[in-house]
C-alpha cells in the first residue's frame, strides 16, 4: 500500500524491538470475542489510476455550475476564485499543519488568522472577529446562545426573513438547549414586522440582510427598538460580497454579526466546507464562541501571534465553555483571506458593484415575461420572482432544459403553501448576457 | 490538544540574534510584515470589468463609509502567503506526533478528487436531479462507514467531531423524549476530550466525572457507582485519550443499557481499530469518526473537519435531517421532516446544506486507495510505531501505568524529569530546536506533565529511530542538569517562546492603524 512505508521486514524488526511476537499481542485488550476475523466486508486496495476512474464516474453524474447558465444562491453562491487562491492553500505548510497550539513553529496560520480578524472586522464594521465558526448556519445558532449568556435571558426573535435552513438550526439548538424561540412567520414581502414582537424576556433578535428573499433590511430601527427592551440585535448575512456595496450591520447598532463566507475564495461543492464569520463588540469577547488569535511579542520582543483569551474554551473550561467547537474552517479562512487580499477594498467594490447590475440586468429581463414578477423593490444580487403556477416545477422544467434557474422557496419551506409560486433568483460576476437571455427564453418556454 | 491552558510567559533570553541584520530577516527566515502594513486600498490584484450601467435598486442601503480593506497585486499576494507559509511546521516536513490529533500523511489524490466540477462546481439547492453523482457519494460513504463501525445508520451532516457530539448527543435526547423521560446526567471520564463535557452542558446535560482506575481505563464498578434513572448516557472515548483499549467496554455497555442510558462513544482515536473491531459490536449506540484524522482529510491549520455520527438501531430513527434513504431503485435524498413519513422522527437540522462534501470525496478517496486489507494495515501500522516509541524510551522516560501495549498513541508522565527543574513544556519546546514537533502536552488531564505522542502510521522505521534518539538524547541533557538550555528554548525556529500572559491580559485581536505620534501623545 503506497501511503504505508514500512516493509514486511521492517515490521518483524520492530515487533522483536518491542519484545511481542505478533501484531495481534498489541490489540490483546480487545474482547476476543469481538475482534474481526479476517478483512472487513469491502473491496481491497486500489491504485490512483482505479480511484480516479470510480470517482470520476460519480462526479461525472452531476450537473456542474460552470456546464449551464447558473443562478443558484440561497446561501451559497457561485463566484470567481483567482487561480492563486488555490494554489496557495495547497501549499503543504498551510494544508498538512495542525491548529496552531505551538505557536513558535506555527507564525504563518497565526497571522493570517489575524489577518482574517481583521478582514471580517473591517467588513462588518465591527469590534472584534474571531478565527471562523463552521458556517453561517452555526454561527447563528451560537450567536443566540451568546446572546442568552449576555442579557441572561433565554427567548430568541426569529426574523421570517432569516434562511430557512438557519432557522431550522437555531430552532434545533435553541429546543436542544431548553431555550425560548419566538418565529415570525416567512416575509418574503421584507416588511420585517419584528419590532412589534421584542419584549422584557427577548434576549436578541435575529435578522438577515439580506434577507433570505433579498431584501436590504434596515437595521437602525431594530437595533434601536432592540436595545431599548434590553435585547441584543444578531445581525446575518448569507452573502459576503454584499458588504462591498451595502452599509454594514456593525454602522446600524448590531451587537453581533454572523454570516456565511463561502463566496470569497470557497467553492461551492455541494454545500461545505465553508466558513462561518463571526464578529461583536470588544465588552462582548469574553462570551465569544470559538478560537481567537491575538498579538504579543517573543522572548526577544519580536512581535508574534499566539491564540489566546483560551479560558473561553472547551480544552480549558470542559462544561463551562461557552461552546463545544474545537476544529473550525482553518483552510477556509485563508482562502477567504487570500481572496480579499487580492480583491482588496478596490476589487471587492468593484465586484459587489458588478453582482449587482448583472442581477438588476436579469430581474429587468425576467420581470418581462408574461405572469413573471419580481417581489424586490431593492436587492443586492439577489432577489425574489412569482410565477404562475408551482415553482419547484418550474425549476425542474428549466432544469431538463439546462438552466439552473434558482431554488423554489418550497423546498425549504414546504409547510407554507402560499409559497409555493415563489423562488430565489442569484446573479454573480460568473452570468454573460448569453447566460441572462438563455434563462428568459427558457422560462418563458416552460411557463 | 494542548497545554493545561495557563498562558506562559517567556523568560528574557540570554542568546538573542537581534539586530545582527539590517533587514532583521534570518537568511531564508523573512520577517513579514502583516498584510495592512504593505497592501494600499487603490490595489488590487483581481481584474475585472467595469459594471454595466443600470439603475441601481439598493434602496437607501447603500454603503459610504469605506472599508478599509487594503489590497495586494498578485505577486505581491503569492510572496506574502508563502512567507507566511515558511513559518510553519507541517507534516510533510516531518513527523506530527500530536496525541489524540492523528497527524497522518495527506494524500494528494484525495485533493485533485474533491476538485473535480462534479463534486466543487456543485450548488447544495440546485435540483436534486441535477446531482445523482452527489447522492451516490454521500450513499456510497455511508455504507463504508457502517461496515466498518457495524452501526444500523449513520448522520452525515456533522461539521467536525465536536458538531458530531452534539448530533450524537442530540438523537440521545430525542429518544429519550419519545420515552417521555427527562434524564438529566451525563457520564464522562477524568480522561474525556474537553468537546465531551462542553457538548453536554450545550445540549442541557449536567456533567458528572467517572474516575479512571489506577491502570489508566474505566472500570465497570466506577461507572455502576454512577449509573441511577437520572443517567441519559455515558460518553467515552475507545481507544481512550491515554492511549489503551478500554477492555471492559462491553461491561460497560451492559451496564448503561441496563440503567435504561445511552452509550455515546467518542471515535477520535477510531483510527487505532479500523477493521480490528467494530464498535457496534461493543455496545456503542452513537459515535463520531473525524474523518479529518481517521480517513486523513488534511486538518489545514485548524479544519474544516468532518464528523459523520453512526447511530445505533435504537437512535436512528432520530437522525437530524439531511439523510439519504437507500430504496430499492438506489437512493433517496430526504432534505426536510415533511418528506420523512412515519417511519422516522429527525431531531431536526444541525447546519445548512447537506455536510462536507468536500471531505466526503477526500475521504472516499483515502478509503478506496486502502481498501479493506490498506485499512487494517494502517491500523496495526499505527499501534506498531508508537509501541515502537515506547520500547525505545520505555527505559529513560516515565509510564504513568506501567510499561504495557499502548495502542495508537504512547502516554509518558513527567517524572522522568523530576528533580531537573524542567517541565513537560521546556521539554516539548527543546524538541522544536532539533527539528521536531512537539507531542500534545498536558493532556491528558488525569496525568501529571502528560506527554502523548502518536507517531501514525506514517511515519518509516527510519522517521521513528531518529525521532526516539532525539528524545533519548533531550532526556540524557536534562538529566546533565541542562536546565537553563531547555527554558531558553526554542531558540532557532522563526519565533522564541512567546508572551501569552500578555496576549491574554490586554487582547490585541485585530490590527489598527497606528496613531500619529501627535494623537497618541495625548
Amino acid at each position: 500500500m503506497r501511503y504505508l512505508p514500512h516493509s514486511d521486514e521492517d515490521r518483524h524488526a520492530m515487533l522483536a524491538r518491542i519484545g511481542v511476537s505478533s501484531i495481534d499481542d498489541l490489540f490483546a485488550d480487545i474482547p476476543a470475542g469481538k475482534r474481526i476475523a479476517g478483512l472487513l466486508d469491502l473491496p481491497t486496495t486500489k491504485s490512483e489510476i482505479e480511484v480516479e476512474r470510480i470517482l470520476a464516474r460519480i462526479a461525472g453524474r452531476n450537473v456542474p455550475a460552470a456546464s449551464v447558465p447558473f443562478f443558484v444562491g440561497a446561501g451559497a453562491y457561485r463566484h470567481h476564485v483567482p487561480a492563486s487562491v488555490d494554489h496557495l492553500i495547497q501549499r503543504s505548510e498551510f494544508l498538512t499543519s495542525y491548529t496552531p497550539y505551538q505557536p513558535e513553529v506555527s507564525q504563518g496560520t497565526l497571522q493570517y488568522l489575524f489577518e482574517f480578524q481583521t478582514q471580517v472586522a473591517s467588513l462588518t464594521a465591527m469590534e472584534v472577529a474571531n478565527a471562523s465558526m463552521y458556517d453561517g448556519s452555526t454561527a447563528t445558532a451560537e450567536a443566540v446562545l451568546m446572546a442568552h449568556r449576555l442579557t441572561k435571558r433565554r427567548k430568541a426573535m426569529i426574523s421570517g426573513g432569516l434562511h430557512p435552513q438557519y432557522r431550522g438550526v437555531v430552532e434545533t439548538v435553541s429546543r436542544m438547549a431548553g431555550d425560548v424561540l419566538e418565529m415570525l412567520p416567512p416575509d418574503p414581502g421584507g416588511t420585517e414586522a419584528i419590532v412589534a414582537a421584542i419584549d422584557a424576556d427577548t434576549s436578541c433578535v435575529v435578522v438577515q440582510s439580506p434577507s433570505f428573499y433579498g431584501h436590504p433590511i434596515d437595521l437602525r430601527p431594530i437595533a434601536e427598538a432592540a436595545h431599548a427592551a434590553g435585547a441584543l440585535l444578531v445581525a446575518v448575512f448569507t452573502e459576503v460580497v454584499s458588504l462591498g456595496l451595502i452599509e454594514p450591520p456593525g454602522a446600524q447598532g448590531a451587537d453581533i454579526v454572523v454570516g456565511e463566507g463561502q463566496s470569497i475564495g470557497n467553492p461551492l461543492t455541494f454545500g461545505g466546507p465553508y466558513v462561518g464569520l463571526f464578529a461583536t463588540r470588544q465588552k462582548f469577547v469574553r462570551q465569544m464562541p470559538g478560537r481567537l488569535c491575538g498579538e504579543t511579542v517573543d522572548a526577544e520582543g519580536r512581535r508574534g501571534f499566539v491564540l489566546t483569551l483560551s479560558t473561553r474554551e472547551q480544552h480549558i473550561r470542559r462544561d463551562k465553555a461557552t461552546s463545544n467547537i474545537c476544529t473550525n474552517s482553518g483552510l477556509c479562512c485563508l482562502a477567504f483571506t487570500i481572496h480579499m487580499t487580492l480583491l482588496g477594498e478596490t476589487g471587492l467594490r468593484r465586484l459587489a458593484e458588478l453582482n449587482h447590475a448583472n442581477a438588476v440586468k436579469l430581474a429587468e429581463s425576467l420581470s418581462k415575461i408574461r405572469g413573471v414578477s419580481v417581489i424586490n423593490d431593492a436587492f443586492f444580487n439577489e432577489f425574489t420572482i412569482r410565477v404562475p403556477g408551482d415553482a419547484a416545477a418550474v425549476i425542474e422544467k428549466l432544469a431538463q432544459k439546462n438552466v439552473l434557474g434558482g431554488v423554489p422557496v418550497s423546498r425549504l419551506e414546504p409547510h407554507h403553501p402560499e409559497l409555493s409560486d415563489l423562488i430565489v433568483v442569484a446573479s454573480t460576476e460568473i452570468n454573460t448576457d448569453s447566460d441572462r437571455a438563455a434563462y428568459a427564453r427558457a422560462l418563458q418556454e416552460v411557463l | 490538544m494542548l497545554n493545561e491552558g495557563r498562558p506562559t510567559t517567556p523568560l528574557a533570553p540570554t542568546n538573542a540574534l537581534a539586530d545582527i541584520t539590517f533587514t532583521a530577516n534570518r537568511g531564508l527566515q523573512i520577517e513579514e510584515p502583516l498584510l495592512f502594513e504593505i497592501g494600499r486600498a487603490d490595489v488590487t490584484g483581481v481584474d475585472l470589468p467595469e459594471a454595466p450601467a443600470v439603475s441601481p435598486r439598493l434602496g437607501k442601503h447603500a454603503r459610504n463609509a469605506p472599508i478599509d480593506l487594503p489590497g495586494l497585486s498578485e505577486p505581491e499576494t503569492l510572496r506574502h502567503y508563502v512567507r507566511l507559509s515558511q513559518k510553519n511546521y507541517a507534516i510533510d516536513s516531518g513527523i506530527y506526533p500530536l496525541g489524540s490529533c492523528t497527524m497522518k500523511h495527506n494524500p494528494r489524490l484525495n485533493e485533485k478528487m474533491a476538485r473535480l466540477p462534479g463534486f466543487a462546481d456543485i450548488h447544495p439547492l440546485q435540483p436534486v436531479s441535477t446531482v445523482p453523482g452527489a447522492i451516490e457519494l454521500i450513499a456510497e460513504l455511508g455504507r463504508w462507514l457502517l461496515d466498518m463501525t457495524g452501526m444500523a445508520s449513520v448522520a452525515m451532516s456533522p461539521k467536525a467531531g465536536a458538531h458530531g457530539e452534539a448530533c450524537g448527543m442530540m438523537a440521545i435526547k430525542a429518544a429519550l423524549e419519545a420515552r417521555s423521560e427527562k434524564r438529566s446526567i451525563v457520564l464522562v471520564p477524568d480522561s474525556a476530550h474537553g468537546t465531551n463535557p462542553a457538548t453536554a452542558a450545550l445540549i442541557g446535560f449536567k456533567v458528572v466525572a467517572v474516575p479512571a482506575g489506577t491502570d489508566g481505563t474505566v472500570h465497570p464498578d466506577a461507572v455502576k457507582a454512577l449509573l441511577n434513572d437520572d443517567v441519559a448516557a455515558i460518553m467515552l472515548t475507545n481507544p481512550n485519550t491515554c492511549g489503551l483499549f478500554e477492555r471492559d467496554i462491553v461491561a460497560i455497555a451492559d451496564a448503561v443499557h441496563a440503567a435504561g442510558a445511552y452509550f455515546y462513544a467518542d471515535g477520535a482515536n477510531f483510527n487505532a481499530i479500523v477493521g480490528k473491531v467494530k464498535p457496534g459490536d461493543l455496545g456503542v449506540d452513537a459515535m463520531h469518526i473525524n474523518l479529518h484524522k481517521t480517513f486523513s482529510t488534511p486538518h489545514g491549520g485548524g479544519g474544516p473537519g468532518a464528523g459523520p455520527v453512526v447511530l445505533s438501531e435504537r437512535l436512528a430513527p432520530y437522525a437530524p435531517v439531511p439523510f439519504v434513504r437507500l430504496t430499492a431503485d438506489g437512493a433517496e435524498f430526504i432534505e426536510t421532516r415533511r418528506q420523512v413519513g412515519d417511519t422516522a422522527h429527525p431531531f431536526g437540522r444541525i447546519t445548512a446544506f447537506h455536510g462536507q462534501m468536500g471531505m466526503f470525496v477526500r475521504a472516499m478517496s483515502y478509503m478506496l486507495a486502502h481498501g479493506a486489507d490498506g485499512m487494517r494495515q494502517a491500523s496495526e501500522d499505527a499501534v506498531l510505531n508508537a509501541n515502537y516509541v515506547r520500547a525505545g524510551l520505555r527505559d529513560l522516560m516515565s509510564q504513568p501505568f506501567g510499561d504495557k501495549p499502548c495502542m495508537h498513541e504512547v502516554l509518558f508522565d513527567d517524572r522522568f524529569l523530576e528533580g531537573t527543574g524542567i517541565t513537560t513544556l521546556d521539554f516539548a519546546k527543546a524538541m522544536i530546536d532539533e527539528g521536531f514537533h512537539p507531542m500534545t502536552m498536558y493532556f491528558p488531564l488525569v496525568v501529571h506533565g502528560a506527554l502523548l505522542i502518536e507517531p501514525t502510521e506514517s511515519e518509516s522505521k527510519a522517521s521513528l529511530d531518529l525521532f526516539v534518539a532525539t528524545l533519548r538524547e533531550l532526556v540524557m541533557r536534562a538529566k546533565r542538569g541542562e536546565a537553563d538550555r531547555f527554558r531558553q528554548s526554542p531558540m532557532l525556529a522563526p519565533r522564541r517562546r512567546l508572551d501569552e500572559t500578555r496576549a491574554a491580559r490586554s487582547p490585541k485581536l485585530k490590527w489598527e492603524r497606528p496613531q500619529p505620534w501627535s494623537e497618541a501623545a495625548e
